[in-house]
Parts: C-alpha cells; structure tokens; sequence
C-alpha cells in the first residue's frame, strides 16, 4: 500500500508544484510550476528528494497535515511558524513525522507562498511531465480540499544538510528589468521605468503580478499576438503593468516592455499585496536589424 | 527580420508574414538546447541556445516556405452553429456554400495559443475571413469552430470567446494525459469534413 498524507486543513490555497511543463508553449501550454522555484528546490534537497519532486505550494499556511505514514518533511519559503503534535519545530529543516502525527503551518509575517516537502515526493498521475496545478488553463490537480489524501513516492535517504536562511520578503522591492522586446512602443521606457513606483495589487495571482501606481505611456493598439515568456512585463492600453508568473498565457497581445530578471523573479512572486516596487532597467545593445 | 531581446536567455525573431514565421520555425526546431519555440502571427519566440540560434537565423531562407513532414489531420464537423447565417450574410453566399468553403480547403497549423490545443488555422477562403463578434460570448462550448480574421479554428475546451461559430466537432483537440496531447501542433495540415 502506498504511503500518504492527509491534508486535514489546506489554507487560503494549497496546489501541487513542482518545475512545471516547460517545452509545450508552442501547443499552448503555460510553464506553471512553482512560483518561487529555489524555496521548492531546497525543501526536497532537505528531505532527500530530487529536486524536481512535487511538494505543496501554500498560499499563506495555514495548512494541517496528518502524517498517515512515517515521513521527513521540510517547509522552506518565508519563515514561519511550524509545530508537530503542537510543539514548536523550525522551518527550513528537515523535520521527522512519526506515523500518526498532525504538521501544524502558521502564517508566515512576511510573504506569500510556503513550500513543503514530503520524503518521496507527492504521486500524483503527471500531466505533460508535470504534476503542478495550472490554474490558467487546468491542466494538472485541482487546488488541494480539506481532507484530501495524497499518496507519496519512495523516498530516498537525505544526503546531508543544507543549510539556507529562510526567504527574505522585503516590504520594498528594487526588481532588475531587462528592456524589450517591445520598449519601441513606449516612450522612453528606460526613464518611465526608472522613475516609476508601484504597489502589488490585491488582484495579482499565479498567472501574474498586477502593479498599480505610475501608468505607463505607450502606443495605442495591439500588437499581432505573440509568444510570452515569464518574468514578462505587460502593459494593457491603462498603463497598469503585469509581470507575468508561471500559470502565463503563452501569447499575447500587449507590448512587453521589458522582462524581469530571473532572480528577482521569485521576490516579486513573494510580494504580498501593498508591497512597494521599483524597477532598475537594464538595456543590452543586441535589438537591431539582423541583417 | 529583427531580432527582439527578450530577458536574458530569450529572442522575439519578428518577420512580415506567416510564410516567413514558417521558414524561422523549421530552421530553430530541433536545435539543441531550444527550450520553447513559439510561432505566432509574425514572430517566433525562442528560448535556449541563442549562439546557436543567431548562427541558424543566419542562413535562413524567408522566401520559402520550409518542407515539412507535418501530421494530416482531419476534423469531422457538424455545420450548425449559432453564426452560419451571419457569416452566410455577410459573405453573400447561402449556410450550404459556407460549409462547402470550409471543408474544400486545406488548412495549416500556423501556430497554437490563447488555451492548450487552440491552434491558429491558415487557408481560409477570402470570403469566410471576417472580423470577430462585436461582443464576445462569455462561454463557447467545448468543440466549437469558429472563424476570426485570418483565422479558423476549433475550440478545445469552453473558454470566453469572441470568434464566429459555424460548427462544432466532437473529436478531442486536448487531453494532457495522452502520449500527444495536442490534436494539432504548428505545422500541421487540416481538413476539415461534414461529420
């Protein structure tokens, strides 16, 4: 029989991730996977797993877990409040659940999203090499209920310690972008970009991060759609940007004004609602005729 | 054909017709450490490899449309849908010469997106190529086929929709547990037939 867990109390949102599908753009299909890729990664390194094994993505804890087999399970991403069987126990450590026991995720002060491992991994039937929930197009397992039951892989022993201090959510962020591929419709981006300032909006999701504050000015019209990548900066016709996170269309219509660093990414996927943010535009000379 | 920076380790190759978007894409697929390759109307995303892709874009051919080995797929269709008329109508022409039209043409995959599945059909008759619906339908069935522009299509699963629905199909376009999980893949060739 296979081993399992049982998700006693999911939180405002629990999902299955793990790297996502990317390669399956051209049929249409968002990367998805988890928002902050490196706080997935060390969780399974911590509990001995592959580090494409699929863990729990938690939107504000708030989650109970019964162990309903003996297992190691780490909980990385912001810090956080975690007990077993009511007794304080650190996050970003691999941590022992005796059969039977109830893992206990508080609310992390800082921060989105909570990452949890589980010692083989969660097995679910993968869906184009993926087991993650795309929120935007469906593919992959519903957001996790109360009570449901997931069954686990084998695990494998851990190999040594791995010691990352918890993820750092500041309340002001100061994202990397590079410019392009569509700069050419706003009037000097760099400088817009430069001297803006904006907040996250309440309405941002997996899809994407909405920011609200300085519109920016661009062209009128759309453009012919074309392909987006994540980290992509959108600008709709009222000038409010969205950076593009993993559940993104894989065309649009909007002009990209830049794209964001890959390793600020993950901070702006981190961001609560209200948080400040500052874009730094970076430029490389490459645009230009071919030939 | 310009070349659009795209973060770091990503290039929007933007050329002036399909055909050209055609010749980029069979001159990239294939080529190591791709990660996505994405036609769209006029451009081609890539993702991987830029050394590799700067030096095939190099030498590639616009002028001709690539020979491909594409898939042939055949969608069986049912003509009923809630805009035949209006399509008729506007093309002047009665619901029974729309659906000869439509299924006497061969269609090509230019590219996917909008939902898994969608793929953006070329080759529609001059008639049929008209604009969207003034208001979109808030949800249009699974299996619909529909025309927009350029453009025919079938809709994989019900999303909101603002194209003109002549028919619908009850083939699968979408299953992300299939070996191919797409019905259709850029490049391929469609026809469509009286289910």
């Amino acid at each position: 029989m296979k081993r399992t867990i049982t998700v006693v109390r999911t939180g405002p949102q629990a999902l299955i991730q793990d790297l996502g599908r990317p390669g399956h753009a051209h049929l249409g299909v968002p990367p998805s996977g988890a928002v902050d890729p490196d706080s997935i990664k060390l969780a399974n390194r911590l509990v001995g797993n592959p580090e494409t094994a699929a863990g729990l993505e938690l939107l504000l804890g708030g989650t109970h877990i019964t162990a309903e087999a003996s297992c190691t399970v780490a909980v990385t991403g912001p810090a956080v409040e975690v007990r077993i069987d009511g007794k304080l126990a650190d996050s970003h450590q691999p941590l022992h659940l005796p059969k039977g026991s109830t893992l206990e995720i508080g609310t992390p002060d800082t921060g989105l999203r909570t990452y949890l491992a589980v010692s083989g991994g969660i097995d679910t039937p993968p869906a184009l090499g993926s087991r993650s929930t795309d929120l935007l197009s469906g593919i992959g397992p519903e957001p996790l209920r109360d009570h449901d039951v997931l069954e686990l892989g084998t695990p494998a022993p851990a190999n040594g310690a791995d010691v990352v201090p918890p993820l750092r959510a500041p309340l002001e962020l100061d994202v990397a972008i590079l410019l392009g591929p569509r700069d050419d419709w706003f009037d000097d981006a760099e400088t817009q970009l430069r001297q803006g300032v904006w907040t996250v909006s309440d309405r941002s999701n997996r899809v994407g991060v909405r920011l609200r504050g300085t519109k920016l000015n661009r062209r009128d019209g759309e453009i012919p759609s074309e392909g987006m990548i994540t980290g992509a900066v959108q600008v709709p016709p009222d000038g409010h940007p969205v950076v593009f996170l993993n559940d993104h269309p894989t065309t649009g219509g909007y002009p990209v004004i830049g794209v964001v660093d890959r390793d600020h990414l993950r901070f702006l996927g981190q961001a609560r609602p209200g948080t400040t943010v500052r874009f730094r535009p970076m430029r490389v000379s490459t645009t230009g005729p071919h030939r | 054909m310009l070349l659009r920076r795209c973060g770091t380790d990503a290039l929007l190759v933007e050329v002036d017709s399909l055909i050209e978007v055609a010749a980029v894409r069979a001159a990239l697929q294939g080529l190591d450490g791709v990660e996505e390759l994405v036609p769209a109307a006029r451009t081609v995303l890539v993702k991987g490899a830029l050394p590799q892709v700067r030096e095939a874009l190099a030498t590639v051919d616009l002028t001709h449309a690539p020979e491909t080995r594409s898939r042939e797929v055949t969608i069986p269709v049912s003509y009923d849908g809630p805009d035949l008329d209006l399509v008729a109508d506007t093309a002047n022409i009665t619901p029974d010469e729309v659906v000869r039209l439509h299924t006497g043409a061969t269609y090509e995959v230019a590219f996917c997106g909008f939902a898994p599945g969608f793929g953006y059909l070329t080759g529609l008759p001059d008639v049929l190529q008209q604009p969207r619906l003034d208001s979109p339908r808030t949800k249009v069935p699974a299996g619909s086929v529909g025309i927009a522009g350029e453009f025919t299509a079938a809709y994989p699963r019900a999303t909101p929709g603002g194209w003109r629905l002549i028919g619908r199909t009850e083939i699968t376009l979408f299953d992300p547990a299939a070996e191919t999980p797409a019905l259709l893949a850029p490049g391929d060739s469609v026809r469509f037939v009286v289910a």
